[in-house]
């Protein structure tokens, strides 16, 4: 059974949804949904402490061994990945029935819990995999499950940004398949840790470049890099509130880790930043998206919105780690990659609470939230200092890390660039703050009640998390900073 | 109880207060206060009692709380500097109380369990930065200090004080994240640690111009240490209820900025250091124009705490000036001083309270033969002044003749002539406060407009708990003046070793 659990984390969540579909009804789907993302989060914790002890896993599909066979590799980058993504979607998917309950029409719920399963899928699925053509699949399943989700929203724009979303996705995943094939073309194999070896034998040729650069631009669509960004605001606007809450959560992050792995597992160091130099083309784009984004996030006028201007952003602070390509850059980059999905999710399911009392995320009508939804409010700004990097919170230490790795690389002014970008955050956080706890509510607001707890307590789960990983890091740092040693310096098998 | 866990005790304490003053609640408002003058009480024991014998003995406690990353730890360790800061902030903290209960409930302002709350919340966070063992430490605490005040600052929760909040965050945030933490990043770069070591860590590290960046990185992130051009959120912050601006000016947020500047340039540049490299005489220049233009813009206020506000920025530049100085004179001098003008400052807005409190003034000009009616708050006043000038027998004395000493044997003549003309200044802008509430006579003011100020006037009487506060303060900055000696003893402990 524990020899299983790589392919059962996968094949649990995949096998539900179609229960999901069968029962129809909403707490039967939700028990369900939920029983298969907690068991997931314990199927991580586990390969977790298993990486940890004995060293990569590697689980042959079907017994066939690799190259031949479909291999699923858990290594220590991606079990973190696992261990994060499941964690998220367990933690919101608690809160569902509650919040769904404002947002879509309950004989849809079963719908959103199925689909919620199938992204699952598609995001371990990407995770876990060892092979790159597997790789497009589980994008595929997990994007298309995520258009779904999406258009579950509770108005019409959300249609529309589905739509924007199809038109993007299906771009960055023919991107990606094109570089698969390119790959496969120049070394005849689909098994990533094969792959890597044969290119490095191969030295740089221009159809891997290509191969290199195609990938890059597919998986920063997918990443939401700026500036491919332009799905992400809308989607993350119109979809439902907890929709938002896990899609920010995971999906752009491990889009992130595929952008990592392709990078230092299939093409190496030397190849993507010395033949090709990735660097120079990463670093200034993250660092713009870090001040645009920021900067775009403060005029917003819909809280939803704001936040999601703010996650570009803080996908720029991702990708400048990779772009230092150092091992502590790419720590902070790993590093960054949790601490974010937590901080984000934790605001999100705030935003949440208000979507399911208030009805509307709109700044203005977030007036007196502090009096009215005091729990509510206290989540959004223990979670905005988490965003803005305030010492022992989350964001703090990923913050430290990116600035050191700058040091270290000689990047003076990324380092001030990066804490100047940080005040932009500090501008936009406390935007919302002011008007939660200075702008009375308005006189014809009718009275509303605090959240149920059913939604509070995940929230404040990861408002918690939010803390304690900015307190202790012997998760996040240790396991991290031994990831991105192995990934720079090729390393460990 | 062993001293290093009186530390970590004495930063926790004011935390577990206000658990118990949230639990009370305004329902039970006695029970909140007392719980409040209980914390405080007990604090000032701990500080005083257990940690400070320890200190005096050429200990130096420690304790290691956690470690965050590997190198980074959040840890304790008291020295003679923490220790007169943390004995200022501790002791001064259940003074304000008194004060504030009195203003509070004299004033029936909103949300007093809320302020309490953050009071002690903020007073936590001032020990922290005093015990605080390395950089990493200081800079979480000094953050904490920045949070917890904002709803101090913001209390009346009105436009006015939305927007004084605003500068307040927006100074003291923007300077700490933009300059302070990449020089604690920049310093762990370079020496590999942030521990404050006597003698420094920098030395063979950074040198040169790189030094006088990091120098400046520190100076100007340590915002709240208000030096020019970062000073502006102090007289912003004016907004807030008085008992808030003793917090601020007095108790612990400039206090703590100032103590950053000092000890940083104590223990981790190092006066050697500074000395061989000459790093921080532009420092000493930016601390003298501080220094001098708050004092011409304090004469210019005629809102009374406005006026002392730009007072605590050229007062504070002095103690940045002892640091910068960086011989042994001028940084006991600086470093008594934190103690000295504390004392001062706090009498004079605990009086500026009091008048607003029992004769709704706040305009010097409207304070004509105020004295008469509120003898005990303008004598209390007067006393305060002349120790914030520098007149013997009151404590502010030996601070200033300290620093004049440290500037003489660094061979600045000028900033030794910059003190004399700063002193000057300052009885210019305190001395009109009372001598208008004694000499002027309330007839002249009064004009045709002010006609129903008049029932101000019959009624001016203070509450008894504000009343107090300041004649006991202004006890105090006659008591340091003979018990400096003491002080002087304490900071020396700053040099050896």
């Amino acid at each position: 059974m524990i020899e299983q659990l790589p392919v059962l984390q996968i094949l649990v969540p995949m096998l539900t949804a179609p229960l999901c579909v069968l029962s129809r009804r909403p707490i039967a789907s939700w028990v369900l949904a939920l029983a298969a993302t907690w068991f997931a989060l314990a199927t991580s914790i586990q390969l977790l402490l298993r990486v940890l002890a004995e060293g990569t896993i590697s689980y042959e599909l079907g017994g066939w061994p690799p190259p031949w066979g479909i291999e699923l590799r858990i290594d220590l980058v991606n079990v973190f990945v696992l261990l994060i993504v499941t964690a998220i979607c367990s933690v919101v998917l608690t809160a569902a029935p509650r919040s769904l309950a404002a947002e879509i029409s309950r004989e849809r719920h079963y719908l959103f819990y199925a689909a919620y399963l199938l992204c699952m899928t598609g995001l371990l699925g990407m995770a876990a995999t060892g092979d790159a053509f597997n790789v497009f699949v589980f994008l595929e399943i997990s994007s298309l499950s995520s258009y779904i989700l999406i258009s579950l929203g509770p108005t019409r724009r959300a249609l529309h940004s589905a739509f924007q979303y199809l038109v993007m996705g299906t771009l960055g995943g023919t991107f990606v398949l094109l570089g698969v094939g390119m790959l496969y073309m120049v070394t005849g194999t689909l098994n990533i840790v094969d792959m890597g070896e044969r290119l490095a034998e191969l030295g740089p040729n221009r159809t891997v470049l290509v191969a290199l650069a195609v990938i890059v631009v597919g998986t920063s669509i997918k990443l939401a890099l700026f500036p491919l960004h332009a799905w992400l605001p809308n989607a993350y606007t119109f979809a439902p509130a907890l929709v938002t809450a896990f899609l920010a959560a995971t999906a752009t992050k491990v889009a992130y880790y595929v952008l990592v792995r392709f990078v230092f597992r299939v093409f190496g160091v030397d190849l993507a930043f010395g033949a090709l130099r990735l660097d120079t083309m990463l670093m200034p784009v993250a660092i713009l998206a870090m001040f645009i984004a920021s900067t775009v996030a403060i005029y917003q006028r819909d809280v939803k919105r704001l936040l999601a201007y703010s996650s570009l952003a803080q996908i720029g602070y991702m990708v400048l780690g990779l772009s230092l390509a150092s091992v502590t850059g790419l720590t902070g980059g790993i590093v960054h990659l949790f601490n974010h999905a937590i901080m984000k999710s934790a605001l999100f399911m705030a935003l949440a609470c208000v979507m399911l009392r208030i009805g509307s995320t709109r700044l203005d009508d977030l007036s007196g939230l502090g009096k009215r939804m005091p729990l509510t409010a206290a989540a959004f700004v223990g979670g905005g200092l988490g965003l803005i990097g305030v010492p022992l919170t989350a964001g703090f230490v990923s913050k430290w890390y990116l600035v050191l790795a700058a040091l270290e690389g000689g990047y003076w002014p990324v380092a001030v660039l990066i804490l100047l970008s940080s005040l932009l955050a500090v501008i936009y956080v406390w935007r919302v703050v002011e008007v939660a706890y200075f702008r009375p509510p308005p006189e014809d607001a009718a009275p509303v009640e605090e959240a149920p707890w059913s939604l509070l307590i995940p929230t404040w789960v990861l408002v918690g998390a939010t803390f304690y990983f900015g307190i202790s890091t012997s998760v996040t740092v240790d396991v991290a900073a031994k990831a991105a040693q192995m990934l720079v310096n090729g390393g460990g098998p | 109880m062993s001293a290093s866990s009186a530390a970590a005790l004495a930063v926790l304490w004011p935390l577990i207060g206000a658990v118990f003053v949230a639990l009370l609640g305004e329902r039970r408002r006695n029970a909140r206060e007392a719980a409040t003058l209980l914390t405080a009480g007990s604090l000032l024991g701990l500080v005083a009692g257990v940690i400070l014998p320890s200190v005096q003995a050429g200990e130096r406690p420690r304790f290691e709380l956690l470690e965050i990353v590997p190198g980074l730890a959040l840890a304790f360790e008291v020295e003679p500097l923490g220790m007169l800061f943390a004995l200022v902030a501790s002791g001064l903290w259940i003074i304000t109380t008194v004060f504030a209960i009195g203003y509070l409930r004299g004033h029936d302002e909103q949300n007093q369990t809320r302020f309490f709350i953050c009071f002690a919340l903020a007073i936590a966070g001032a020990l922290g930065v005093a015990f605080a063992a390395n950089v990493f430490t200081l800079f979480v605490f000094y953050e904490a200090i920045t949070l917890s005040t904002y709803p101090l600052v913001t209390h009346h929760g009105t436009d006015k004080a939305r927007r004084a909040g605003r500068i307040y965050l927006g100074i003291l945030m923007s300077t700490s994240i933009a300059f302070l933490l990449l020089a604690l990043v920049w310093t762990y770069f370079a020496a590999g640690t942030t521990e404050f070591r006597p003698g420094g860590i920098l030395a063979g590290k950074v040198d040169g111009f790189a030094l006088m960046v990091l120098l400046g990185l520190y100076a100007f992130g340590t915002a709240k240490a208000a030096l020019m051009p970062f000073h502006r959120w102090l007289p912003a912050a004016m907004v807030a209820p008085t008992p808030v601006s003793a917090l601020l000016h007095a108790v612990a947020v400039v206090k703590a900025g100032v103590f950053t500047v000092m000890k940083v340039l104590v223990y981790v540049f190092g006066l050697d250091h500074l000395n061989d490299t000459g790093a921080s005489t532009w420092l000493v220049w930016v601390a003298a124009f501080t220094l001098l233009s708050a004092s011409v813009t304090a004469l210019t206020k005629n809102n009374l705490k406005a006026r002392l506000a730009y007072s605590t920025v050229s007062q504070l530049a002095y103690i940045v000036l002892g640091a910068a100085l960086a011989n042994s004179w001028a940084v006991v001098g600086g470093s008594m001083h934190i103690a000295m003008h504390a004392m001062g400052k706090i009498t004079l807005f605990f009086c500026a309270g009091a008048i607003y409190v029992g004769a709704h003034k706040t305009e010097i000009s409207d304070m004509r033969g105020l004295g008469r009616q509120m003898p005990w708050t303008f004598g209390a006043f007067l006393v305060g002044a002349l120790s914030v000038i520098g007149v013997p027998p009151l404590g502010g004395s030996w601070s200033k003749w300290f620093l004049a000493l440290g500037a003489a044997e660094a061979g600045q003549q000028l900033i030794v002539a910059v003190l004399m003309i700063s002193s000057l200044l300052s009885i210019g802008y305190l001395m009109p406060v009372v001598g208008r509430g004694f000499f002027s006579s309330p007839a002249e003011a009064s004009e045709p407009g002010d006609a129903h100020h008049d029932d101000g006037h019959h009624a001016a009487h203070e509450p008894l708990l504000c009343v107090l506060p300041p004649v006991v303060t202004a006890v105090g900055c006659i008591a340091l003046f003979f018990f400096s000696d003491g002080i002087y003893a304490l900071l020396n402990g700053i040099l050896l070793r």
